[in-house]
């Protein structure tokens, strides 16, 4: 995606060095946007906003951010992440109703498993590049649909039913939303500034050097193959979790989670909000979700809709909306 | 001699029948992708859309104009094969300067819209098409009955596979398609109107598609998701053969058909599967694909 962030007036061209004026890699308009996001996860469940549609909108922020930790900054496009968003949610809905787990160690078990996924398939998908690696993912994901729709424990076309949200810790009874949200809000912002960590960490540095020229990262002595794993397993690994938190929201853990057409909507939503952004992710979940949620009745005409979005994104929008409004204001957000 | 290995004859021979059809239409999808990635650069993901396009199209000119399947054969890779061409000329003409996987989010946006409008049209549920009076019945082959319909398609959908590999490898038109494959700067230097030639490349790609969706409408129920589904093995077809040789996508498409219609006989869990996990051992063990050249 060089070429395209490379663009006159793009965002890439106009690089922010490391350790001017920012704190933890925030810079001072990110620390502005932080701000308002913090702002927003405290006040949205008194705002009048249903808290089960703030959950889902920030599981899949979630999603998108670990997402985007893989388009974004190695530049590898995974068309395959439903894979481990679904398995995530299947793990966490299974160790919490069959074998009686607490809900933090069955989020916690959904990513780790999701990461093992990701680790296998990430091992086979980097040995091609572009677009070979995005049919490559692609298909793996429909490989593990296949399989969750023949496996026992993901109970085929009924699903996980009536997964218990337990209590954390063994202490806070998460039957009540308001306390459900504060726990999948704290999951966010812990995934959301590990991925922050992440892209500035020298690993993440090195990521971002892949993305822009992989032969010269080679050269410079980068085994770049290791490097682009390790992001794929930090990525699917987040997804996991996202998922894994989905289930418990909603007690259900079903195959939609893991279908093409999932893995196409996480593209979607981080694509509208900007791709290789801070924020970019959970405002196109944002976008995305509240879309569903009002289009609902609306039955196929939600996938012409997304179809349209994605459309007009790829050819006249390729910024995102964050990405524009950067571009707007001249500052990297 | 009616059983093999244990397992009935005929079931055997109806079951690699089977893998033949679904072969030919991976060998007739995945040949469509690599002519166009050849010259395009890009993942045709509306591929599957325009499958079922060509099907319905099929159906639309039976049931609303009475034409048969026959005059559908020619007139539907035509009409879809058009509406290729637009779609090229107003929308993936304009992404060629980017990176690649704009092209594979176009498409895969321009499937999902196509599929919306015909799964709201139609509904979910498959709409039936008649096998067309000349091809219906079935020969006693003496060990088993076979569909005359189904033999059809075969070898009409290799006929056609060896007719493009023929075009491509073999004609002065199909020189130049390869010469700008390798260097279109250059073939455009020759005098040749490289822009235009990539457009009907598209088209006849699509076209392709649709044939394929036409011969595919009597066997499978016409419906919204069949080339979804479909396309996404063929994606892993594509990946297991390289997108490197014409005739190497062809033999990979019926092979593939074939080892899946026999591991429906052997092991009926793991049929949907086995492309996939053949696309894994592939790929640990020659990664370019099994007639690609590494890049």
């Amino acid at each position: 995606m060089a070429s395209d962030t490379t663009a006159p007036g793009g965002i890439a061209a106009t690089p922010v060095p490391a350790d001017d004026g920012t704190i933890w890699g925030f810079s001072r308009p990110q620390r502005v946007a932080l701000v308002v996001m913090l702002v927003f996860l405290v006040v949205a469940p008194f705002s009048g906003l249903y808290p089960v549609f703030l959950m889902k909108l920030l599981c899949f922020g979630l999603f998108a951010c670990a997402f985007n930790l893989l388009i974004g900054y190695v530049g590898l496009l995974s068309f395959g992440h439903a894979a481990y968003f679904g398995m995530g949610g299947y793990i966490a809905g299974h160790t919490a109703k069959v074998m009686g787990f607490s809900p933090e160690i069955a989020i916690l078990l959904g990513g780790a498993s999701a990461a093992v996924l990701g680790a296998a398939f990430g091992w086979v998908a980097i040995r091609r590049q572009g677009i070979y690696f995005a049919m490559i993912t692609l298909a793996l994901s429909q490989l593990v649909y296949f399989v969750c729709v023949q496996a026992p424990f993901t109970g085929g076309e009924d699903g996980i039913q009536a997964i218990p949200r337990g209590k954390l810790f063994g202490m806070f009874d998460l039957s009540s939303d308001l306390t459900m949200y504060w726990l999948v809000a704290a999951v966010f912002l812990i995934g959301f500034l590990l991925v922050h960590r992440i892209v500035h960490s020298p690993f993440g540095m090195v990521m971002k050097a892949i993305k822009e020229n992989e032969p010269r990262a080679t050269s410079l002595g980068y085994r770049t193959d290791d490097y682009k794993l390790l992001a794929f397993i930090l990525s699917a690994g987040l997804a996991g979790v996202a998922g894994a938190t989905k289930s418990l929201v909603f007690g259900i853990a079903t195959l939609t989670d893991v279908h093409w057409s999932m893995s196409g909507e996480v593209v979607l939503m981080t694509l509208v909000g900007g791709l290789g952004t801070v924020f970019g992710p959970l405002v196109g979940a944002a976008v995305i979700v509240t879309m569903q949620n009002y289009l609902a009745e609306w039955g196929a005409w939600v996938t012409v809709i997304q179809g349209v979005i994605f459309v007009a994104c790829v050819l006249a929008f390729r910024r995102g909306i964050v990405g524009e409004i950067g571009a707007l204001l001249r500052v990297k957000l | 001699m009616d059983e093999l290995f244990g397992i009935p004859l005929p079931l055997l021979l109806g079951q690699l029948l089977l893998g033949l059809i679904n072969g030919a239409f991976y060998a007739m999808l995945s040949l469509g992708l690599a002519v166009i990635f050849g010259l395009l650069n890009v993942i045709n993901f509306t591929h599957g859309a325009q499958f079922m396009m060509g099907a319905f199209a099929a159906w639309m000119l039976l049931n609303w104009f009475g034409i048969n399947y026959w005059f559908s054969l020619i007139l539907v890779p035509i009409i879809i094969g058009f509406t290729g061409i637009v779609l090229e000329k107003l929308m993936i003409s304009r992404l060629y300067k980017l990176d690649h996987l704009y092209g594979l989010l176009l498409t895969f946006g321009i499937g999902l819209v196509i599929e919306g409008v015909f799964r709201n049209e139609f509904g979910s549920s498959g709409l039936p098409y008649r096998i067309p009076p000349e091809l219906s019945g079935a020969w006693d082959l003496g060990f088993m009955f076979m569909p005359v319909y189904r033999g059809w398609v075969v070898v009409f959908a290799a006929f056609v596979c060896l007719a493009t590999w023929l075009v491509i490898e073999k004609t002065s038109l199909g020189a130049n398609l390869r010469a700008a494959t390798e260097n279109p700067a250059l073939v455009q230097a020759f005098g040749i109107n490289v822009p235009r030639m990539v457009t009907l490349t598209y088209g006849a790609g699509v076209a392709l598609a649709a044939l394929g969706g036409v011969l595919a409408a009597p066997i499978y129920s016409v419906n919204p998701q069949m080339g979804t589904n479909l396309i996404i093995v063929v994606f892993a077809v594509v990946v297991i053969g390289g997108m490197g040789s014409i005739l190497g996508s062809i033999i990979t498409g019926f092979g593939l058909g074939i080892v899946e219609g026999l591991t429906k006989v052997f092991w009926p869990e793991a049929s949907a599967t086995v492309i996939f996990v053949i696309m894994i051992i592939v790929l640990l063990a020659r990664p370019a694909g099994l007639f690609g050249r590494t890049a």
